[in-house]
C-alpha cells in the first residue's frame, strides 16, 4: 500500500458542478393557487359544476407542476413530481368516499340517536319512535356465536397448517380450501346455514344459532389466513431454542409460538369479526327478521343490525296524514347505520390497543 | 455429571440429500471439543445430531451410531425430549424468547414446562446462571425488563444463562461468537473456560484462533469437491492440530492455504 504514489490534491477535485437549478419552495402552493384559479375562472364562465371545476384543478396542478419541473429541473425531477402529483391524487381519491360516507351517515344518524332509540324495540310501532334494542343484542349474540365458533376452528387448523403438515399433501389441500371459501357468497352462506338447519329441524326453521354458523362460514377462512400469516412470522429461532431447552413441541407452540404471535393473531380475529357483523343477506335468510327482543340464539327468530337498516329502508312505514317529511323508518335505518359503524370503528380500536398491549415487548421499539 | 460422546459411522441427510459422511470420533468429557471447516461442510449439522435437534427440520434423519453414556441417541426408544434437556444448546444468532422478561428467559426451561419451584429456588438459579454467563452484574438491576432490550452480546450470555439454566451435561455451543464484538467474545471465551469444569462443551467456530484459543480436541471438517458430502478430516488433541497436524489439507486451511 505504501508503495504508491500520493495522489495529487487536484485528482481529487469534483469536476462536475453538482448543482442545478431547483424550484422554488412555494412552487407548489404557487401551482395550486394558479389551478384553482384558472379552474374557478372557467367553471363560472362556462357554467360548469363546482365538483367539475375541482377535478380540472387537480388536473391543472397534477400536470401544471411537473411541467415547470421539466423546463427548469430537468426530466428526473419532472418525473418525480409527477409521480409524487399522481400518488396524492389516488391517496385523495381513496379519501373522498370514506370520509363522504362517514359524514353522510353521522349527519342523517345522529340526530335519531338518544335513550330511547337505543332502549327499546319495534314492537307495536307502527309510526315515528322505537329503537334497536332487539337488533343490537341481535347483532351482539350472533357475532360473539359466530366467534366462538370459528376462533377455535381457525386457529387450530392455522396451527396445523404452520406447525405440523408443513409440505403435506393434507396442508395442501386446506390451504386451497380455505382459499375457495374465502370467496363463497355471503347468501350461499346463508342458504347453506338454512339447509342444514331445515334438515335438522323441519322446514320454516328461523334460529339466530343459523345465522351465527353461516357467520362462521365467512370467518373461518380469514381467521385462518391471518393466524397462519402471523405464525409464519415467528422466527424458527424461537421454536428451536425451545426444543434445545427440551420443551416439547406442543408446550412450544402453547407457550412461546403463540404468545409470540398473540398480538397479530387477535388483531385478525378482530378484523374478521368487524368484516362479518355488517354481513346482511345470510341472516336475512337463516336468523330471519323481528320486532321483538330475542335473547335465546336457539329459539325463534332474531333481529340484527344490519337486517334491520334493511327492513327500515324496505318497509319504513308511512308518514302521519298531514305531516310532510320522509317515512319514519328512514331515519331509524341512518341511526341503526350509524350504530353498527361505530361498534366496528370500536373493534377496531380495541384490536389496536390489544394488539399493541401484546405485541413482544422491546426496550428498543420503534 | 458430564458425559462423553462416542460418535460411529454417522452419516447425516436432509431428505435424499447426504450432507455429511461417515464421522467417527469421540468427545471428552468435562474438554472443550471445537469444530473448524470453510462454510457449507457440515459441522453445524453433525453438531445438531448431537442433540437430535437436526430432526427439527423435515425430512431431516441420520444412519449410525451416537453414543452418550453408553445409551444410544437414534435408538427407537429414546425421547427426543429428554436428550435435549441433557445436552443444551446455544446458537449462531443470540434468540431470546420476546414476550419474556430477562428473569423469564433463564428460568424459560422450567417455566415453559410448568415445573413448579419456590420464589427462592428460582431467584437463586437466575442468579448463578447469569453468574455462571458474566452477566449478572450488568443486568441484576433490571431482571423484569424484557430480553430483547438487551446488547447483541448481552443477548447471547443471556442464551448461554438460559442454556446452563437447566443444569445439561453437555453445552452445544453453534458459532455462538459469530455475530459478537471482540469484547464479547473474549467474556464468552472466558465463561468457556469457566464452564469446562462442570460441563462437556462442543463449540463450532469459523475462528481458528478461537479454536486455538478455548479447545482442548479440533475437528476438522471439510467436503471433498462442491456437491460431494462434508466428512471429518482430522480429530486431534489442539495442540497436534495447530502445530503438527496428521493431514496435509488441515495444515493447508489452517495456515490458510487453503485449495
Amino acid at each position: 500500500m505504501s508503495t504508491t504514489t500520493p495522489l495529487e490534491p487536484d485528482s481529487f477535485a469534483i469536476t462536475a458542478n453538482l448543482a442545478q437549478p431547483r424550484l422554488p419552495k412555494w412552487a407548489l402552493v404557487l401551482v395550486a393557487v394558479l389551478s384553482l384559479g384558472i379552474a374557478g375562472l372557467l367553471t363560472l364562465l362556462l357554467g360548469w359544476s363546482p365538483f367539475a371545476g375541482l377535478v380540472l384543478a387537480i388536473a391543472l396542478a397534477a400536470v401544471g407542476l411537473p411541467l415547470w419541473a421539466l423546463l427548469l429541473e430537468g426530466k428526473r425531477s419532472a418525473a418525480d413530481r409527477l409521480a409524487t402529483s399522481l400518488v396524492w391524487a389516488a391517496f385523495g381519491v381513496v379519501l373522498v368516499p370514506l370520509v363522504w360516507l362517514i359524514w353522510l351517515v353521522v349527519k342523517n344518524g345522529i340526530g335519531v340517536i338518544n335513550g330511547e332509540f337505543l332502549t327499546y324495540d319495534m314492537r307495536n310501532v307502527v309510526g315515528a319512535g322505537g329503537g334497536i334494542y332487539h337488533a343490537l343484542w341481535g347483532t351482539i349474540l350472533v357475532t360473539l356465536a359466530a366467534a366462538i365458533i370459528s376462533i377455535p376452528i381457525g386457529l387450530f387448523t392455522a396451527i396445523y397448517l404452520v406447525e405440523y403438515g408443513r409440505g403435506s399433501r393434507l396442508a395442501r389441500v386446506t390451504t386451497f380450501l380455505v382459499d375457495v371459501m374465502t370467496g363463497i357468497p355471503s347468501i350461499v352462506a346463508g342458504l347453506f346455514a338454512l339447509s342444514l338447519f331445515v334438515l335438522i329441524f323441519g322446514p320454516a326453521i328461523r334460529i339466530g344459532f343459523g345465522g351465527a354458523v353461516a357467520l362462521s362460514l365467512l370467518m373461518i377462512p380469514t381467521v385462518v389466513r391471518s393466524a397462519e400469516e402471523m405464525l409464519r412470522l415467528v422466527p424458527s429461532d424461537l421454536r428451536e431454542a425451545s426444543y434445545a431447552l427440551g420443551i416439547p413441541k406442543w408446550r412450544t407452540i402453547v407457550k412461546v409460538v403463540l404468545p409470540t404471535a398473540l398480538g397479530g393473531i387477535i388483531t385478525g380475529v378482530v378484523l374478521a369479526i368487524s368484516r362479518v357483523i355488517g354481513e346482511t343477506a345470510p341472516l336475512l335468510v337463516v336468523a330471519g327478521a323481528t320486532d321483538s327482543v330475542n335473547f335465546n340464539l336457539f329459539e325463534g327468530r332474531m333481529m340484527t343490525l344490519p337486517v334491520y337498516i334493511f327492513s327500515q329502508y324496505s318497509s319504513p312505514g308511512v308518514v302521519p296524514i298531514g305531516m310532510e317529511g320522509d317515512p319514519p323508518g328512514y331515519a331509524r335505518a341512518w341511526g341503526a347505520a350509524l350504530v353498527l359503524i361505530a361498534i366496528v370503528m370500536v373493534l377496531n380500536l380495541v384490536a389496536r390497543i390489544i394488539g399493541a398491549y401484546f405485541a413482544p415487548k422491546t426496550e428498543r421499539r420503534r | 455429571m458430564a458425559k462423553s460422546i462416542d460418535v460411529s459411522d454417522l452419516n447425516i441427510y436432509y431428505g435424499d440429500f447426504l450432507a455429511v459422511e461417515g464421522v467417527n470420533m469421540t468427545i471428552r468429557a468435562k474438554a472443550v471439543t471445537a469444530f473448524i471447516g470453510p462454510s457449507g461442510c457440515g459441522k453445524s449439522t453433525f453438531l445438531r445430531t448431537l442433540n437430535r435437534m437436526h430432526e427439527v427440520i423435515p425430512g431431516a434423519r441420520v444412519e449410525g451410531k451416537v453414543m452418550v453414556s453408553g445409551q444410544s441417541l437414534y435408538d427407537p426408544a429414546i425421547d427426543p425430549v429428554a436428550v435435549r434437556r441433557q445436552i443444551g444448546m446455544v446458537f449462531q444468532r443470540p434468540n431470546p424468547f420476546p414476550t419474556m422478561s430477562i428473569y423469564d428467559n433463564v428460568l424459560a426451561g422450567s417455566k415453559l414446562n410448568s415445573k413448579k419451584m419456590k420464589k427462592s429456588e428460582a431467584d437463586a438459579i437466575v442468579e448463578k446462571s447469569l453468574k455462571s454467563a458474566n452477566l449478572w452484574n450488568e443486568v441484576k438491576d433490571r431482571l423484569d425488563k424484557p430480553g430483547m432490550g438487551l446488547s447483541g452480546g448481552q443477548q447471547q450470555r443471556l442464551c448461554i444463562a438460559r442454556a446452563i439454566a437447566v443444569s445439561p451435561e453437555v453445552l452445544l455451543m453453534d458459532e455462538p461468537c459469530s455475530a459478537l464484538d471482540p469484547i464479547s467474545t473474549a467474556a464468552i471465551e472466558d465463561l468457556i473456560h469457566e464452564l469446562k469444569s462442570e460441563y462437556t462443551i462442543v463449540i463450532v467456530t469459523h475462528n481458528m484462533q478461537q479454536a486455538a484459543r478455548v479447545s482442548d480436541d479440533t475437528g476438522f471438517f471439510n467436503l471433498k469437491a462442491t456437491g460431494e458430502p462434508g466428512h471429518l478430516v482430522e480429530f486431534n488433541p489442539t495442540n497436534k492440530m495447530f502445530t503438527n497436524p496428521d493431514e496435509e489439507s488441515t495444515e493447508a486451511y489452517i495456515s490458510g492455504r487453503f485449495g
